[in-house]
């Protein structure tokens, strides 16, 4: 186990080293900081000082790959790629277009996420399990019909309408809850309640049906049968037997998500106002901020990865007959 | 750019045209293909035996009518000096848009509410008396005809009541022919399809009537008719769906099939790429791309001689970089198949005959996989619909000028939040966009069904 840890983690540079890779063309190669210094200091007063001047503040003066003038190992580290790509694997994000420690502010805004986040993913998960097992468990009757018909309404509606009808809704008609914004400390419930209803809201119809297909392909199995015919009542069934082993695709399919929680949501932060990481992402790519989407772009990988190595571990976890190696 | 003249017009053939025209191609050879192979016909007949995949397939219908009008795209002739050469509007028009030239060319100043005769917000007027008052003013086109505003209501049932009886013509036209015509089929659920059909008559006759001489669904912040940018935003959205799909398809089949027939270091390789892909966020990817793209587009304005190319261009690749980031799902699926597919006795008795592996790949690897990617393109198309609003809304959508649903709820949030509130741009786009994606969900559900053994089997049993 231990052993097939580490490998994990081994095979997990070469990755992160393709992500790195990959942001480094997108960000440096296809768009030089050249472009990027006309963007940002806008089309009318670009002269070529400025834009020297704009790269020299943010170290965008150096070579791309390979620096010819500098002294040995110096040719290799005072280039772009070294100073800006490399760094990130130390988790040295550098700073943002106004100026600030980007390591810090993800510090202060991963609690705000991981706020909104966490309930919408517990609740979430449990909603949706108790919808999907009750539609299994009147499976074929009126109720499971129409179950499945507004599991498959409720996918076809962009979580945008969620987002913007619950705000008019609640904030707007019923006065119930403050449009947007955010406090410190439990007067963050009052901000937080509706974005995390509306985030529960609108992944019931997607997971409520693949959970219920689970159930189902669980139900029609010959150790449910047996179950069955030594007497036991059919809710002991489906809760002892069906939903046990039905849990196990289920968890290995939600862990993924767990390390990602973090990054927060970047359609809710925004629209509720809430100071968290996906409003600071969606925020960067407004203004064009290239530092900050890059280290939000490498942060989401290594938690992409990171979410692998848990689903990998929690299949021995739920799933005894699995043995890593 | 292909440009051919007729005189009066000139036909443009835009990039995402010539593809949607493409796919219609492939479309065409395809059910013709498949027509002639029973095999591959059968599971197409289950589809069509189900009824919400008729009723969802005759909504499709619907939609993808209005995109491929508002996909022949043309510029008509200024009225120029004789014996001059014609010259061109800059403006790209779609056949579509002449269809509804009522609805294009009659822009209000600004907000109005559905069927108003009246502007949404009191603006300043002067009396012919030379005083100035501040009042809500009469529309220039929405209810221009009523000469007493009195005659509103009268107005407006009768133009419902002879949109409804065009409606009721027509489905009664649809009828007799599917009674007539439908016996050779009895096997296939008509009434179903009827019913769509019936409900889609009954909306757009009543619609299309009261059109030509109010907003249907009012008029939005510049004063065009939301109701035609609705329809506009049709194109959109199917062309996103496709197209993408056009892109990841070849991508995805050709490694996906690859990474599991030949494993190895092509497999490592393979799975390396997409993990690497995988694990960027995607939202985060796509949005890195198109802001590169933005600069590139930016950086060489003489690629574009027209403002309808450049949107054009960007909604193209929007696509692509949908299509090169969303096609791993779909190769895993793929690869992990093929690796059982390869096992089996057939394929092992094809390489003891020395059958070259691209003889392979092509004759018995592809043809049993097709099913998977049958169902992976549908399945995907709703998926893409709704990414597009979101991206829009991110600001990393299609380009602002082009009409989409992103971008009109976009400009819904801030209408939401004005006082009085504009509802209707929202409340048009969710209707259409959850017409065509809910269609979108049951097509796909019934496709799954028809095509997927696992299905089939527990259907038997």
């Amino acid at each position: 186990m231990f052993a097939y840890i580490v490998r994990r983690v081994l095979y997990a540079v070469p990755i992160l080293i393709g992500v790195n890779l990959i942001t480094f063309a997108l960000f440096f190669v296809v768009n030089t900081p050249d472009d990027m210094a006309r963007m940002q200091l806008g089309a009318r007063r670009v002269t070529p000082e400025a834009v020297e001047k704009w790269k020299e503040e943010r170290g965008y003066n150096l070579p791309l790959l390979w620096n010819d003038k500098a002294q040995g190992l110096q040719k290799a580290t005072q280039t772009i790629f070294f100073q800006k790509s490399v760094r990130l694997f130390v988790l040295d994000f550098g700073y943002s277009e106004d100026k600030r420690d980007i390591a810090t502010e993800i510090r202060t805004r991963m609690w705000p996420s991981l706020s909104l986040a966490i309930p919408v993913f517990l609740v979430g998960l449990a909603v949706c399990i108790s919808f999907a097992l009750l539609m299994a468990f009147f499976r074929a009757t009126y109720l499971d019909v129409w179950g499945v018909v507004a599991c498959v309404a409720m996918m076809s509606i962009s979580t945008l309408f969620y987002i913007i009808g619950g705000q008019f809704i609640a904030s707007k008609l019923w006065h119930l809850v403050p449009i947007s914004g955010y406090a410190g400390g439990l007067d963050a419930a009052r901000f937080l309640i509706l974005p995390v209803l509306i985030g529960i809201v609108s992944g019931i119809g997607a997971s409520s049906r693949w959970y219920r297909t689970l159930f189902l392909e669980e139900i029609n199995r010959d150790y449910v049968r047996t179950a069955r015919a030594k007497g036991l009542a059919e809710s002991v069934v489906m809760f002892r037997h069906v939903l046990r082993n039905a849990l196990i695709p289920i968890l290995t399919g939600v862990v993924v998500v767990i390390p990602l929680l973090f990054l927060g949501s970047l359609l809710s932060e925004s629209f509720f106002g809430i100071p968290g990481l996906g409003s600071y992402t969606i925020d960067a790519i407004a203004a064009q901020d290239f530092a900050v989407v890059r280290s939000m772009v490498f942060i989401g990988s290594v938690l992409y990865i990171v979410g692998l190595i848990l689903t990998d571990i929690s299949y021995t976890a739920v799933d005894p007959r699995i043995r890593l190696s | 750019m292909p440009v051919f003249s007729t005189g009066s017009f000139v036909w443009i053939v835009l990039a995402t045209d010539l593809l949607v025209w493409l796919l219609v191609a492939i479309v065409a050879g395809y059910t013709l293909y498949c027509r002639r192979h029973p095999h591959l016909a059968a599971p197409w007949a289950r589809v069509f035996r189900s009824p919400p995949g008729m009723a969802s397939l005759v909504v499709l219908v619907a939609y993808v009518g209005i995109g491929l009008l508002d996909s022949a795209h043309l510029r008509l002739a200024l009225p120029g000096k004789e014996g001059s050469a014609t010259a061109y509007s800059t403006e790209v028009l779609s056949v579509l848009d002449l269809g509804l030239s009522g609805l294009r060319g009659r822009g209000e100043k600004t907000y109005s509410a559905p069927l108003a005769t009246r502007s949404y917000a009191k603006e300043l007027m002067e009396l012919p008396g030379g005083k100035q008052v501040r009042d809500f003013a009469r529309l220039r086109y929405g209810g221009a005809h009523l000469k007493d505003e009195g005659e509103w209501g009268a107005d407006v049932a009768g133009r419902v009541l002879k949109g409804l009886c065009f409606s009721l013509v027509a489905f009664l036209l649809c009828f007799v022919l599917v009674k007539l015509l439908g016996k050779a089929k009895p096997q296939i659920p008509w009434n179903s399809a009827l019913g769509a059909l019936g409900v889609l008559l009954l909306l757009a006759g009543p619609a299309f009537a009261l059109s030509s001489g109010y907003h249907v669904l009012g008029t939005d912040k510049v004063g065009q008719d939301v109701f035609y940018s609705a329809l506009k935003s049709i194109r959109t959205s199917l062309v996103i769906g496709t197209i993408t799909t056009l892109v990841l398809l070849p991508v995805g089949v050709a490694l996906g099939i690859m990474a599991g027939y030949f494993r190895g270091w092509v497999d490592d390789v393979i799975q390396y790429v997409y993990t690497t892909l995988n694990s960027i966020p995607g939202v985060l990817l796509i949005a890195a791309s198109v802001l590169m793209l933005q600069v590139v587009i930016e950086r060489h304005p003489e690629w574009f001689s027209l403002a309808a190319q450049r949107s054009d261009f960007r909604l193209l690749v929007l696509c692509a970089i949908l299509g090169l980031t969303s096609w791993t799902g779909l190769a895993r699926l793929l690869r992990g198949e093929t690796l059982k597919l390869s096992q089996l006795e057939y394929i092992q008795a094809a390489h003891a005959f020395g059958v070259r592996d691209t003889r392979v790949l092509s004759r018995h690897i592809l043809p049993n996989v097709s099913h998977i990617v049958i169902i992976a393109v549908v399945m995907d198309f709703s998926g893409f619909v709704l990414a597009e609003a979101v991206l829009s809304y991110v600001g990393v959508g299609v380009d602002p000028s082009t009409n989409s649903f992103g971008v009109m709820i976009n400009a819904a949030r801030l209408e939401m939040s004005r006082e009085p509130i504009v509802w209707w741009t929202l409340a048009t786009a969710f209707t259409f966009m959850f017409a065509l994606v809910l269609a979108a969900n049951l097509f796909a559900d019934a496709v799954r069904d028809g095509f997927d053994p696992r299905v089939r089997m527990q259907v038997a049993t």
